[in-house]
């Protein structure tokens, strides 16, 4: 659409209804400038950061079409619901679903509360071993120190390190 | 009806503030999806389990089931009422079912968003006997049936909020004076400040209708039973009842005419209204319920008032008279039943 003063495109477009009648408006850069309308300059930085969500919103695209091997759940529909499908999920959408976890739970990382009878000291410690090391790696080298200390007490609480640290993680 | 008028007084279990507590726990069955991901197939053989499994000496009589799909709108109502099952489990079509036990204080809904959710709910500050009563029948369960758990998020629930040790403490909280002071939204804040949800009368968002609030913890994980217990009986909710009680004796000693006027002006409409609405009638009956916490009004009990806010809801009031399932009538209804019950409830004249 052309601006109503000259050929430029118009890029401020407005409707106005004046005694019950319609006005519409069209302005190029210009002329808009001209008649007040102040247009926004993008800085740099947020077509920069526009750029970077971009990046972002493809590696979230394969994030949401990651599916539970148990019941068949997207990452996409577990977001839009909130819900889970299945107990599967929980592990389908590691390491995802610790982030969401320790956020919707201020922070907590772990169960510290009953177990029950029939499953004590039955669960495939190795694996959790290793998950919770990776975590801990991953913590420190985004610098979550507190996040990394409070992991590094779970590995204690449930036996899984031999000897206690003789020093605080850095 | 026990309505016994004379001598009554302030019971115990800090019932002037505190309205009930309910001790609410997410369980779900293993290698069944959760609710909302099974099929009709599924859902019917999580019902038929719960409902068919031996609870052994704990519930010698088992549990009072209801089909819900069988239970009526006004049935249902009435469960929403009495605070049994949540607002959506009351809608949902699902194949889905209450059990209710030990007079009804012990609740428990199966197919909700969890396969389980086991309620207790007891009038006044009682935590600890609510917390040991769904705790017995969670536990009478476990011996014969395997619940979802995860050795790192323990307890495994459909939102990830309600994860761990899958309980939620909650108490219904009476707060006018905070309300009326204007000091309710800062209260709001801390609470949330507290991993506190705070909520109206039915729940996630609902009205907090006469000024009654229900609060409970948002966090589920990371702590054990007990220490979840332990804060929010010794903490959270004491902490609370003092906020309420200083903020009622300071309205008392600053605006007592405003409060006298609330309370008698309540006490006056109730006696002699023809027409009543819910609403109104709830509002009107917290204002009584604050009159006798502030002890401005004497020969009447919280209890009392507690059966009658029961009493003027919907199905309830329809439970009683079946002309009052139509609003008009159910208006003049209330205010016949509320009369009615107040009619030999006099307190010498308000003082001058």
């Amino acid at each position: 659409m052309k601006c109503d003063h000259c050929d430029k495109p118009a890029v401020v477009h407005e409707v106005l209804i004046q005694n019950g009648k319609k006005i519409e408006m069209h302005l190029c850069a210009e002329h808009a400038t001209a008649k007040g309308y102040i247009l926004p300059t993008v800085p740099v930085t947020q077509i920069l950061q526009q750029f970077a969500a971009a990046g972002k919103s493809i590696k979230a695209q394969k994030a949401s079409a990651k599916r539970c091997e148990a019941c068949g759940l997207t990452f996409a529909e577990f977001r839009q619901t909130g819900r889970f499908g299945c107990a599967g999920c929980y592990d389908s959408f590691m390491p995802s679903v610790a982030a969401i976890i320790e956020r919707a739970q201020s922070g907590a990382v772990s169960h510290r509360g009953r177990t029950p009878k029939r499953i004590e000291g039955q669960a495939d410690r190795a694996a959790i071993r290793r998950q919770l090391i990776k975590e801990i790696e991953a913590a420190v080298a985004a610098e979550q120190y507190e996040r990394a200390a409070s992991l590094q007490g779970r590995l204690h609480q449930l036996g899984l390190v031999q000897k206690p640290p003789t020093e605080p993680l850095p | 009806m026990n309505m016994n008028p004379q001598g009554e007084t302030l019971p115990n279990n800090d019932s002037d503030v505190v309205v009930s507590v309910r001790i609410r726990v997410a369980r779900n069955l293993a290698g069944f999806p959760f609710t909302g991901r099974a099929s009709d197939t599924q859902r019917q053989e999580v019902l038929q389990m719960v409902t068919r499994a031996p609870l052994g000496g704990a519930f010698p009589d088992g549990l009072a089931w209801v089909n819900m799909n069988q239970a009526s709108l006004q049935e249902r109502q009435l469960l929403v009422e009495r605070h049994l099952v949540s607002k959506h489990f009351a809608e949902s079509a699902l194949p889905r079912a209450l059990g209710l036990g030990h007079n009804e204080e012990l609740g428990v809904m199966v197919n909700e968003e969890d396969h389980l959710r086991i309620q207790s709910i007891l009038p006044g500050f009682r935590l600890n006997e609510a917390f040991a009563l769904a705790r017995s029948f969670d536990q009478a369960l476990e011996e014969t049936v395997d619940f979802a758990f995860h050795q790192r998020w323990g307890y495994l629930t459909a939102c990830p909020t309600n994860v761990g040790s899958g309980i939620r403490l909650g108490a219904m909280l009476h707060l006018p004076a905070l309300r009326y002071s204007g000091e309710i939204e800062r209260v709001k804040r801390a609470a949330k400040d507290l991993h506190l949800a705070v909520r109206g009368y039915y729940g996630e968002g609902t009205d907090a209708i006469g000024n009654f609030y229900q609060v409970s913890n948002q966090v589920t994980l990371g702590a054990s039973e007990e220490e979840l217990l332990q804060h929010f009986r010794d903490e959270v909710i004491p902490k609370l009842v003092d906020y309420e009680r200083t903020a009622r004796q300071m309205l008392l000693e600053k605006n007592r005419p405003l409060i006298e006027d609330k309370v008698y002006r309540a006490r006056a409409t109730l006696k002699v209204a023809r027409l009543l609405g819910a609403e109104e009638a709830t509002k009107l009956l917290s204002t009584l319920r604050f009159g006798i916490a502030t002890g401005l009004l004497h020969n009447l009990s919280v209890e009392r008032v507690e059966q009658l806010l029961l009493q003027v809801q919907p199905a309830h009031l329809a439970q009683l008279d079946p002309f009052a399932a139509e609003e008009e009538m159910g208006r003049l209804s209330r205010a016949n039943l509320v009369r009615r019950s107040l009619g030999d409830y006099t307190e010498g004249s308000p003082e001058i």
